[in-house]
């Protein structure tokens, strides 16, 4: 079993066969983290560069523990952004990488489109950990992961992603991936936050919480950055909290059994006060477990043997 | 003295109402006579006969908008390949913009320009100067000075004059002197760090967008300020439908206002953008919607010219991530090929394409040029409709290779371009 493309760069071009490919194989990837020894030789002799110019925590380890579990030689790069002609250009780091020859290379940038500019300037292969306000397509993997695992189908369900749409990644990948498996969605924000012409990804748009968590299955907190504060998209982190986090009480508006998400790291009594992070509702961690598996999954199906089973 | 004779071409020159066979003859750099081709008016020894049957003549294409770089960045262009761009093109007079480094902004530079272009440039050159010292938009330049140095007209292009009591004074000091001031129209607050246009694409990229209303607030703005002070503006490279209603209205109201449009505003959209940062640009690829509002305009004359807006970059500026990218694409050398697309739709008729690239913007300026009545300089373009060819930007004169038009096959080409009656570039 193997993609057959190069790159994973956005959920907005994969089609449903290819999510169900790799949803399923990441199933059967999750398995080896629950063993004793904790490794296969799938990619033995690979090389997996993980670039990243963003600071970035989980989503980085996350994928060195996937290709480290999977056999294959992992490199960490923690690159920052040169402006014009002071330090190296990005065309030119990722030439120098692909000179020493690696099988994959893992990008985290901030600028949107910088996974598709590598992707057509090296012949290996390109996986975006994040680019901008674009894409984080194996976030948005691991999370439509979760609530199939959780709930047992996307089809049909209600996802509510509430936060900082607009300059959100996460946001649009899983609005992508969850429209085409069949999952309605709803984001939730300040109007400042909801970015024009949303509603033509397929969601709808709400900007009350307590409206919207009625008939939710779903509700995928985003992490608000201190910096937007400053951009006059919201006044003050305590009527953020106050408007658009979710607190215990909230929640007794929503279903009982209602998963919450969320991408981390956490603003503990921002976003989420600390009962609902730590709460029964929570699966925030269950999450970064199945980090490690979808991103198996996908160095398999991009990197690993040709043999059809 | 050097005569030429131009023979046979279908002659088509807005300014005096004329599309027909006609023989141009061609004394001492100006037009000496026009008489129809089927006189076979005979010419004495020593003319230089060109023989122009199946091709158009028009009067030089004139630029109200380029970047010719010179000084301080003449890696991305040069007066002389710039100006060899302009010739290749059909643009036998150009307007250079304010922002080379340092600005032109006394007259000292001005002069330092005019004295390059007569020794290393192929087209006349006009030099644009700046509003306000050093593009700062706080102090006014000495614009006596800079008009007598030989600017004709005065703008901080690439850079909005945010305060606007600085506008005011601007306007109503340029009006004294009868310079034009063009006005480069964006709320820099509203646009903030935005990227390209705002809607759906932007929002479909992730890529910050610009609202249509950073340009149309202050084209208010400019229609505000003009009335006030009885002044007139020149309103550079408008692309939105909301600023074409303003101009049209202040036009009816006899607001003096004029504006131009370019190439690339005509002819793509936002969905074209993608992350390739040869379609990104100032102001930005808008929607549909806004292409045909500015075409209509055109029509309508509410828009009186197309200007190319000419910006040349090298890969330095262009091949890093989109967001990081500078502004600007080249035009001078696709300019009139990518607008023959728009004749061969039915959107122009040829006339009307010539009368935009030639007679209107002349007119706009108040040069002597964009005419082939007799007496006006031998400033000429002889044009093959028919001619198919692609765009190879490794064949470009400029040295500026960030096009959107790249690989676009056009029919239309420019074949001969004529300065003061000496042939400048001509095609094979
Ligand atoms: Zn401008």
């Amino acid at each position: 079993m193997r993609l057959k493309r190069k790159d994973i760069l956005a959920i907005e071009e994969l089609d449903r066969d290819e999510l169900e490919m790799i949803l399923s194989s990441a199933q059967s990837f999750k398995e080896v983290s629950e063993r004793d020894i904790k490794k296969v030789p799938t990619l033995r002799g690979r090389t997996i560069i993980n670039l990243f110019y963003e600071p970035s925590t989980r989503t980085r380890t996350a994928f060195e523990i996937a290709g480290k579990r999977m056999s294959a030689d992992v490199i960490n790069i923690s690159a920052s952004v040169s402006s014009v002609k002071k330090g190296e250009t990005l065309k030119d780091t990722a030439k120098n990488l692909e000179a020493m020859r690696p099988d994959c290379i893992v990008v985290r940038h901030c600028s949107a489109g910088t996974a598709h500019m590598l992707a057509g300037l090296l012949s290996c292969s390109v996986i975006n950990a994040g680019d901008g306000a674009h894409e984080h397509p194996t976030q948005a993997l691991l999370d439509i992961f979760t609530i199939r695992e959780r709930l047992g189908r996307v089809e049909g369900l209600k996802v509510l992603i509430v936060g900082d749409i607009l300059h959100s990644r996460v946001a649009r990948s899983n609005i992508w991936g969850l429209r085409n498996l069949g999952a309605e969605v709803t984001v939730c924000g300040p109007p400042t936050m909801i970015p024009p012409h949303i509603e033509r990804l397929g969601c709808s748009v709400a900007y009350h919480v307590d409206d919207a968590i009625a008939d939710a299955d779903v509700i995928m907190m985003l992490r608000i950055q201190l910096e937007r504060q400053r951009a006059t998209l919201f006044p003050s982190l305590r009527e953020y909290a106050r408007c658009w986090g979710l607190s215990a009480e909230r929640l007794k508006k929503a279903k009982k059994d209602v998963l919450i998400m969320h991408p981390g790291p956490v603003n503990r009594g921002v976003e989420l006060s600390p009962e609902v992070v730590d709460g029964p509702w929570s699966v925030i961690l269950e999450q970064v477990t199945n980090g490690v598996a979808v991103r198996m999954a996908l160095f398999y199906l991009l990197l690993g043997d040709i043999k059809e089973d | 003295m050097e005569r030429v004779a131009l023979r046979g071409g279908r002659v088509v020159d807005p300014s005096q109402d004329v599309d027909d066979l006609y023989d141009i003859f061609i004394m001492g750099g100006r037009i000496a006579s026009i008489k129809p081709s089927e006189e076979k008016a005979p010419v004495g020894e020593g003319w230089l006969e060109y023989d122009c049957k199946g091709l158009v003549v028009a009067p030089g294409f004139v630029d109200l908008h380029t970047h010719l770089r010179e000084p301080g960045e003449e890696y991305k262009e040069t007066i002389r390949t710039g100006t060899l761009a302009a010739a290749t093109g059909g643009f036998t007079t150009i307007l250079c913009m304010a922002n080379t480094t340092p600005p032109n902004d006394c007259e000292a530079l001005t002069r330092l320009i005019k004295k390059k272009a007569a020794e290393e440039g192929t087209v006349k050159v006009h030099p644009v100067g700046a509003v306000t010292r050093g593009l700062l938009g706080r102090e006014l330049t000495d614009m006596a000075e800079l008009k007598e140095a030989g600017c004709v007209a005065v703008s901080d292009d690439g850079r909005a004059v945010m305060n606007t009591s600085v506008m005011r004074r601007a306007l109503e000091y340029a009006k004294g002197l009868e310079l034009t001031l063009i006005s480069h129209c964006e709320d820099l607050h509203l646009k903030e760090d935005g990227v390209m246009n705002e809607g759906f694409e932007a929002t479909r990229l992730g890529l910050k967008g610009i609202p249509a209303q950073a340009e149309s607030i202050m084209i208010a703005r400019e229609i505000e300020l003009c009335e006030l002070t009885c002044s007139r503006v020149h309103i550079a490279h408008v692309s939105t439908r909301r600023g074409v209603q303003l101009i049209r209205d202040a036009k009816r109201r006899g607001v003096n206002i004029t504006a131009e449009v370019t190439p690339h505003h005509l002819l793509l959209t936002d969905t074209q953008v993608g992350y390739d940062t040869d379609f990104k640009m100032n102001p930005p690829l808008r929607s549909r919607e806004d292409v045909e509002a500015l075409r209509e305009a055109l029509k309508d004359g509410t828009i009186d010219c197309i200007a190319t807006d000419h910006a040349p970059h090298s890969s330095i500026e262009k091949d890093v991530e989109f967001d990081m990218a500078k502004d600007g694409v080249v035009g001078l050398e696709t300019a009139f090929g990518v607008l023959m697309r728009l004749v061969h739709q039915g959107v122009f008729t040829l006339k009307e394409l010539v009368g935009f690239l030639s007679t209107q913007p002349a007119g706009v300026m108040g040069l002597k040029c964009g005419s082939l009545s007799v007496g006006s300089p031998a400033d000429i373009v002889v044009i093959d409709t028919e001619r198919e060819w692609t765009v190879e930007p490794e064949a470009f004169r400029s040295l500026g290779r960030n096009t959107p038009f790249k690989g676009w096959t056009l029919k239309g080409k420019v074949v001969k371009t004529l300065v003061d009656g000496r042939v400048v570039h001509e095609e094979e």
